[in-house]
């Protein structure tokens, strides 16, 4: 069994982190995965995305044209993947960023205000925390349990003063649920 | 031991400074700046020498140096650095002193791009400094064989006193991937006997690369190719993904070959009985194994990120006696696995030729879709 | 009163040779400023038609997006030999790098050294922003001591990573060199300073009387870690010591000339 997930949005949101939380706790379960970012003066330009792999076999390709998952964080991101998501899958939009409507009608479509979500917590900085919350609530990845535990395991020192933030976060963005986990 | 989420370039790195490297000289050039980086941090803090130098030039040269003294030392690029450092190799290889070369691929030729690619392949492999030499080249595709052949890189360089590269591509570098690093070696404590360290014995050494008189200079070219056919013999490595019932393989190394990992899983799905074979050597190249494979399959296909470079070594192998096919993208761009199904499919469906070119069919067919 | 009302007159514009385009530089780099007054100067002389241009290996690469002349690109370090071969076919050419100081003083070094001793008759524009920008803040040989980059983590440690090259006062020493200076994009009076010299610079070539060279202290906030506005108090503050500002080089025949 193998999913993947692009999360794609502005440097600053947190988008390489939030993919590599899915890393860290993907790996503690005892799972193979690859994260990969996308480099290069690409990032300078301010968009940035990376690809997940999460298998329970050694991955063959660690880049995939139709992921099971897309967390799109702002409007360029969806243009890019909301083609791309395989038929079935899940596609969070931050709607707070993005101003049109999903075209799809083949996935599962979690949109949800993560700026507001997160303000309203107290914690701007956790918006990309709100997403990923989002798309474990609807897609059955990994254990909600599991990602906690190594957001605490690998929120460096300086940070920890955000983790009870992006704790919540998570679960307030789990609580999105547009139908039956997929 | 426990695995951590890394880097390609950062284990890379750190399975160096694990496996007793005391000298690192390099210069920045993405993607394999990070490695470079952890040095620069690493290195000082255990007391050894880490110097970034002045260009790759500079840096070359500085290995060359500090290889005359036996100690494991490396240097690390990417493409354009390396093709700086091609004379230095010629003279490191010349002089038969040890060393390691990380070469992190990038899209060119030229400044090109910083994408992954497997460009290098020719270079690396078929020389590209001057003069007769060969060395030893390893194509890890993921961030723990990386970590497993960045140690093995340093025994195989001490053990036939030659130049092992160990050739990644760009993806490699920059991907997380969970790895387990090696525990640390302690430093080397005997100096080989070939090595400069001051003639305290009374016994005076030299190291040199000129050789004036030919016959003499052909004794260390026939000396130098005596190694190279025992690393030949001994040193090929492979791996091979159901193989055991295959009609057709996929021959590809590094993040090709594990992309082809994706394509042939679903081929298989399909019922198409095909297998992979990824080379972790491409210097020795396994021509042994493709011969054996030559008699049991119908058909090959060579999956590169470049213009079919290792195509022709595996033409070599299989000399015209079953059809190969070559699908690669160039410049960066990295091929999806779907690409490499289609035509595993047209593999398995349609008519094969031994005659002609296979990269002039993938060239025709690849102008109709990226024009 | 409404602004309307008031009768506009074009008091600022952009030069002729800069295309009309976004650049792809952080906020704040004076890449950009070094690139107006560059532009300013060739459309002041009426050299734009006549002039072939050098990109580095940088984060200005990409220089040649930006101005609305001819422009080659060449391998990191090498623009001065590339700028030569260009010079000695079309010696009545006006000829000009645009390098960084990881380009320039470490990879390159040995490039500028021989145009500059040659006397080789090309412009070189210097910008000095104590790192290496393009590939994320590493360490360059315009490091000051004790400066932090990715590849000096605890600060530049002179005793292992030696000390910074003074590029302006190193190339002044050589005979070939006419015309070399150092100037500073800092603040509003230094940038035109930094213009009047760029102009000195290209007039020096165009009158055939050798080597220039105006080395440009220059932000890079991104890998500085500072906003805009610190990054130029930084350069005040740290830099300007280290690289006194000056005319290091005035050959006779330009001290001739500029009379
Ligand atoms: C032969 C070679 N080595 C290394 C590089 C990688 N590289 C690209 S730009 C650069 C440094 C640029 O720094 P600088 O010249 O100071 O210009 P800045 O980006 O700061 O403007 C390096 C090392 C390269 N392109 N080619
Ligand atoms: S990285 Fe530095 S030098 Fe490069 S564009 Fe950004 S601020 Fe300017």
């Amino acid at each position: 069994m193998q999913q993947e997930v692009i999360i794609a949005g502005f440097g600053g949101q947190g988008v390489l982190f939030a993919g590599r939380l899915l890393a860290y706790t993907a790996m503690e379960v005892g799972k193979a995965v690859t994260w990969i970012p996308s480099y290069g003066p690409e990032m300078r330009g301010g968009t940035a995305n990376c690809t997940v792999v999460i298998s329970d076999e050694e991955i063959g390709s660690p880049f995939v044209k139709n992921p099971t998952a897309v967390i799109a964080m702002n409007k360029p991101s969806l243009d890019k993947f909301e083609q791309l998501v395989a038929p079935g899958g899940v596609l969070v939009v931050n709607s707070s960023m993005i101003d049109r409507p999903v075209e799809r009608t083949d996935i599962h479509v979690v949109s949800l205000p993560a700026n507001e979500i997160a303000e309203a917590l107290g914690s701007s900085r956790s918006v990309n925390m709100v997403v990923v919350g989002a798309l474990l609530g609807n897609l059955d990845l990994l254990p909600m349990e599991a990602v906690e535990k190594a957001l605490e395991a690998h929120t460096p020192e300086r940070h920890k003063r955000f983790l009870k933030g992006n704790v919540e976060a998570l679960h307030k963005g789990a609580e999105h649920r547009v139908a039956e986990k997929v | 031991m426990t695995k951590e989420l890394i880097k390609g370039n950062t284990a890379v790195a750190e399975a160096a400074l694990r496996a007793g490297l005391e000298a690192y000289f390099g210069y920045p050039i993405t993607p394999q700046t990070e490695l470079l980086e952890h040095l620069s941090a690493r290195m000082p803090e255990l007391g050894r020498a880490f110097v970034q130098a002045e260009s790759e030039l500079g840096a070359i040269n500085m290995v060359y140096g500090a290889a005359c003294t036996g100690k494991r030392v490396m240097t690390s690029s990417s493409s354009p650095g390396v093709s700086l450092m091609m004379e230095g190799l010629s003279y490191i290889a010349g002089t038969e002193v040890p060393m390691v070369l990380v070469d992190v691929v990038r899209g060119g030729p030229g400044l090109g791009n910083i994408a992954p690619a497997q460009g290098d392949y020719n270079q690396i492999v078929h020389g590209g400094g001057h003069g007769d030499y060969r060395l030893i080249v390893l194509a890890p595709a993921s961030v723990q064989e990386a970590v497993d052949l960045t140690a093995l890189a340093f025994d195989l360089a001490e053990k036939y006193r030659t130049i092992t590269t160990i050739m990644m591509d760009g993806s490699i570098g920059q991907m997380m991937e969970p790895a387990e690093l090696p525990p640390f070696q302690p430093l080397k404590e005997e100096i080989p006997a070939w090595a400069v360290r001051g003639a305290k014995d009374g016994e005076k050494r030299v190291l040199t690369s000129i050789n004036l008189d030919p016959p003499t200079q052909e004794v260390m070219n026939l000396r130098l190719m005596t190694t190279w056919q025992k690393i030949e013999a001994n040193e090929v490595r492979w791996k091979g993904y159901h193989l055991d019932d295959a009609e057709y393989v996929v021959v590809g190394f590094g993040t090709a070959g594990r992309i082809a990992l994706s394509a042939v899983r679903a081929a298989r799905e399909q019922g198409i009985k095909v297998g992979l074979l990824r080379p972790i050597t491409l210097a020795p190249f396994p021509a042994e194994i493709l011969d054996e494979l030559t008699e049991k399959v119908k058909a090959f296909l060579v999956v590169e990120m470049n213009t079919g470079q290792m195509l022709e070594d595996v033409r070599l192998a299989v000399r015209g006696r079953k059809p190969v096919e070559f699908f690669g993208r160039m410049g960066g761009v990295v091929p999806f696995p779907d690409e490499v199904l289609t035509e595993i499919r047209r593999l398995a469906t349609e008519p094969q030729t031994t005659a002609g070119h296979p990269r002039d069919r993938w060239l025709a067919r690849l102008t109709e879709t990226i024009g | 009163m409404t602004l309307t009302d008031v009768p506009a007159k074009v008091v600022y514009s952009r030069p002729d040779s800069l295309e009309c385009r976004g650049t792809h530089y952080c906020p704040g780099c004076t890449h950009g400023i070094a690139h107006r007054l560059v532009a300013e100067v060739l459309d002041e002389m009426g050299i734009v038609e006549d002039t072939i241009g050098v990109a580095s290996v940088g984060c200005s690469v990409f220089a040649y997006n930006y101005f609305n002349v001819d422009f080659v690109e060449a391998a990191h370090g090498r623009a001065p030999a590339m700028a030569t071969g260009i010079k000695r076919v079309y010696p009545d050419h006006i000829v000009f790098t645009y390098q960084g100081d990881g380009d320039l003083a470490s990879i390159g070094m040995g490039e500028i050294v021989g145009a500059a001793s040659r006397g080789e008759k090309i412009t070189v524009i210097f910008i000095n922003n104590a790192n290496y920008g393009m590939t994320g803040g590493q360490m360059a040989p315009t490091t000051l001591p004790g400066q932090k980059t990715t590849s000096s983590p605890t600060g530049r440690d002179v005793a292992r990573q030696g000390y910074p090259i003074q590029t302006a006062e190193l190339l002044s020493t050589l005979e070939g060199a006419a015309y070399v200076v150092r100037r500073s994009l800092h603040n509003n009076r230094e940038v035109r300073r930094a213009k009047q010299a760029i102009r000195t610079a290209f007039e020096v070539q165009k009158a055939g009387l050798g080597f220039s060279l105006v080395e440009l202290l220059s932000t890079c906030p991104t890998n500085w870690g500072m906003t805009p506005v610190e990054a130029r108090e930084w350069v005040e503050e740290r830099m300007l010591p280290f690289y006194p500002l000056g005319d290091y080089k005035i050959s006779s025949a330009v001290a001739e000339w500029m009379k």
